[in-house]
């Protein structure tokens, strides 16, 4: 009797989902139109209208959907290959790309010494990858301090683990807005957490034709999306053929066979911390030069970490790079394409969306589209 | 007829002591004390105690506990509020009858707790409890976003429209602290009862043996969802509460920070008995006051900070010395006191099982 219950109420959600899921799609293509043709308020009125009317902001939004995944991807693969291999939430992955931000602001401003608003001409490709691996490595120390220390004596408590790493994040953050930024523009007074940005290097700063519908795109964007695609590869090759890659591979699978095969896992676990608190580290950096380091951003990562990786599946490159795509499709089509007239001009409903992605791919599959059942 | 343990007699007797300096407070404790540290104690109590009810026994550790608590008293103020000239401007100032508002503000938010308990119902252990801590985010930024019903600046207003049997808590601050006492006793009672229901039962059971309860033809799903609908009630409670205590309303009293305060409450009581909730709240916030009070407004002495970096790296200790909390502390010392003595009783709640990854 239940089990039927349940069943049709499987049958429903998959229903509504697709059905959701349609009315979209054909809204975004067709639907929507401008506040020029049916005045504020409608609830079809959009900034740009429909695909059909206006192929090029679609394409744009599209972009912005695709770059923004790059960046998501970016800092959730590393969450997720810290979840993958020892099981462990890192809850403190917001406060990291926090504190990464923040490290490589400082390295840029201390190299470029051109003060608060620097212009990207000023910046040379060595002005930003140098702040870039200066961050990368601290935060990944860091992160492997914070193993060693805090999580490695008690394994498999994995509740204890996340609330342990529960009280990192609370510090670090703490101590971050306590601290910086500490490069200030001369005669402001220093105030903790204010939102700094890094810059991209100068040949960034352009449009790129690219033929399509009109589209002149930020090349700084799409580099950010090239270094998301860079990342994934990357990662795809260690895990897949190089050894260590394998011994983490083996070690997700299943722990104690491979530690029994004589495989010394914690030297394995040790790297997978280092390489996943990296990486929050060097979204971050990108993500700072595409917009802002911000105090609160610390939450938000880890928002965005924890929802990418519980669409995409725990610990699953495939599931957070598609966990990532998702994300950032229903993001960047929500912000744009939902009508936003009327007296509250300002309100976004998009987070409400954010909810619905995730509760209708756990309506299906509670273990996440790539996961393994647990 | 059984006695119980001395522990027991022991705990009854210190909880009886407790119930009557709480009722004594007003007449011994300064009104900033009964208004800041206790008042608030007790609610946040509330809030942890719907945390705890959820983990304690059904090894559910939700941090979606803080987000219900700020949508019940967003719903509120958005509710009571009235249109006046020179008013209030914002939110949506429906200007409900009070009693009415706030039966629909319990009754929304237990709603949308039994939606999201639906939604996390087959997800277990840190998956639960990443799942919940996205509810509260994604409320956070949705009160903040969405500027009809709040925003990220205050929403004000909310205490000066009480039900009659409330009355005027904001010049007279002692019937808060009442209102709250007998809340928090209504809770308690409310969760030891429930625990023994035949409902309370299955619901331990779905706790430590999932897969044998299902075999038994019990509903997982359902049990897991009703039991976090019941947290959202207890949740909805404590939020109308702190809505007429602060009297205003911003997203911080939800955000990040706040589902941490409440989970720190709940840690240093502890996750697996019911009064480590108000013990919680009364140790957190006199740390608070204490800590607060001390720091120079250039932040703590050499590593610089706040209140937070304290509370961080206490929350740290405890899960590491004593991961059951204060609650845990008191239980092994009795342990270790009766070493020689005939076994104790049987306490209701029994160990958590390990969460199955």
């Amino acid at each position: 009797m239940s089990f039927r219950a349940e069943h049709v109420a499987r049958r429903l959600a998959l229903l509504a989902a697709a059905a959701a899921g349609a009315f979209a799609i054909v809204y975004i293509l067709f639907l929507a139109t401008t506040t020029d043709e049916f005045g504020q308020g409608n609830w079809r009125a959009t900034n740009f209208g429909s695909a059909v009317h206006n192929p090029q902001a679609f394409f744009e939004v599209l972009l912005d959907a695709l770059t923004f995944a790059g960046l998501l991807f970016i800092v959730a693969s590393g969450f997720s290959l810290i979840f993958g291999l020892m099981r462990v939430v890192n809850m403190a992955h917001g406060a990291f790309y926090l504190l990464g931000g923040y490290i490589a602001y400082e390295v840029q401003q201390r190299m470029t010494g051109s003060g608060f608003a620097l212009q990207s001409t000023d910046v040379s490709t060595l002005d930003w990858v140098v702040p870039w691996l200066v961050a990368m490595a601290c935060i990944g120390l860091f992160g492997l301090a914070v193993q060693q220390l805090l999580l490695r004596w008690n394994q498999g408590q994995d509740l204890r683990q996340a609330l342990i790493t529960i009280a990192v994040s609370v510090i670090v953050a703490d101590q971050v807005i306590a601290h910086f930024p500490r490069t200030v523009p001369a005669g402001t007074q220093q105030f903790g957490g204010n939102a700094v940005s890094l810059t991209w290097p100068g040949w960034t700063n352009q449009f790129v034709d690219l033929h399509v519908a009109g589209v002149s795109y930020s090349l700084a964007r799409l580099t950010m999306l090239a270094l998301g695609v860079g990342v994934g590869i990357a990662l795809w090759l260690w895990l897949q053929r190089t050894k260590t890659g394998m011994v983490i591979r083996a070690g997700v699978d299943d722990r104690q066979m491979t530690s029994a095969l004589g495989i010394n896992i914690q030297v394995t676990f040790a790297i997978a911390f280092l390489v996943g608190s990296a990486l929050a580290a060097f979204g971050a950096v990108v993500g700072g030069s595409q917009s802002s380091i911000a105090q609160g951003q610390d939450g938000q990562w880890l928002l965005f970490s924890l929802v990418v990786v519980i669409i995409g599946g725990m610990g699953s490159l495939a599931g957070a790079a598609v966990g990532s795509i998702m994300y950032g499709l229903v993001f960047s089509f929500a912000v744009a394409y939902l009508p936003t007239t009327g007296d509250n001009c300002c309100t976004q409903y998009s987070v409400v969306l954010t909810f619905v992605l995730m509760a209708l791919v756990l309506a299906f599959r509670p273990q996440g589209l790539f996961g393994k059942a647990a | 007829m059984r006695l119980g343990s001395s522990k027991q007699i022991a705990e009854r007797a210190i909880g009886a002591g407790a119930l009557v300096v709480a009722a004594l407070a007003p007449f011994l404790f300064s009104d900033f004390f009964v208004n800041s540290i206790l008042t608030q104690a007790l609610i946040l109590g509330i809030g942890a105690a719907s945390l705890i009810f959820l983990s304690a026994y059904g090894g559910m550790i939700s941090l979606a506990q803080a987000g219900l608590m700020g949508i019940a008293g967003y719903a509120l103020a958005n509710m009571v509020t009235q249109r006046v000239p020179g008013g209030e401007t914002k939110g949506l100032l429906l200007g409900w009858d009070p009693t009415v508002a706030l039966i629909a503000a319990i009754l929304l938010t237990t709603a949308i707790g039994l939606v999201f308990g639906a939604v996390a119902s087959r997800s277990y252990g840190i998956y639960f409890l990443m799942l919940t801590l996205t509810y509260t985010v994604i409320a956070f930024l949705f009160v903040g976003s969405v500027t009809l019903i709040g925003g990220f600046s205050p929403v004000a207003g909310v205490d000066e429209y009480t039900p009659g049997f409330i009355g005027d808590i904001v010049n007279d601050r002692q019937r808060l602290y009442f209102i709250s006492l007998i809340a928090a006793v209504l809770v308690y009672v409310l969760v030891r009862y429930l625990v023994r229901t035949p409902f309370g039962i299955s619901f331990q059971g779905v706790r430590d043996e999932p897969v044998r309860m299902a075999s038994l033809g019990y509903n997982i799903a359902l049990h897991r969802t009703l039991a976090f609908g019941i947290g959202a009630f207890i949740a909805a409670l404590g939020g109308v509460l702190y809505a007429w205590w602060f009297g205003q309303l911003s997203p911080t009293i939800m955000g990040l920070d706040a589902t941490i305060q409440l989970l720190v409450i709940a840690v240093i009581g502890g996750l697996r008995r019911i009064e480590g909730a108000w013990l919680g709240a009364v140790a957190f916030l006199l740390i608070n006051n204490e800590v607060t009070n001390r720091i120079p407004a250039s932040g703590l002495p050499v590593i610089g900070g706040t209140f937070n970096t304290v509370i961080g790296f206490i929350f740290l200790a405890i899960v590491i010395v004593s991961p059951d909390g204060l609650m845990g502390l008191w239980d092994r010392l009795w342990e270790l006191a009766g070493r020689n003595r005939p076994p104790r009783g049987t306490a209701d709640a029994q160990p958590a099982t390990e969460a199955s990854g």
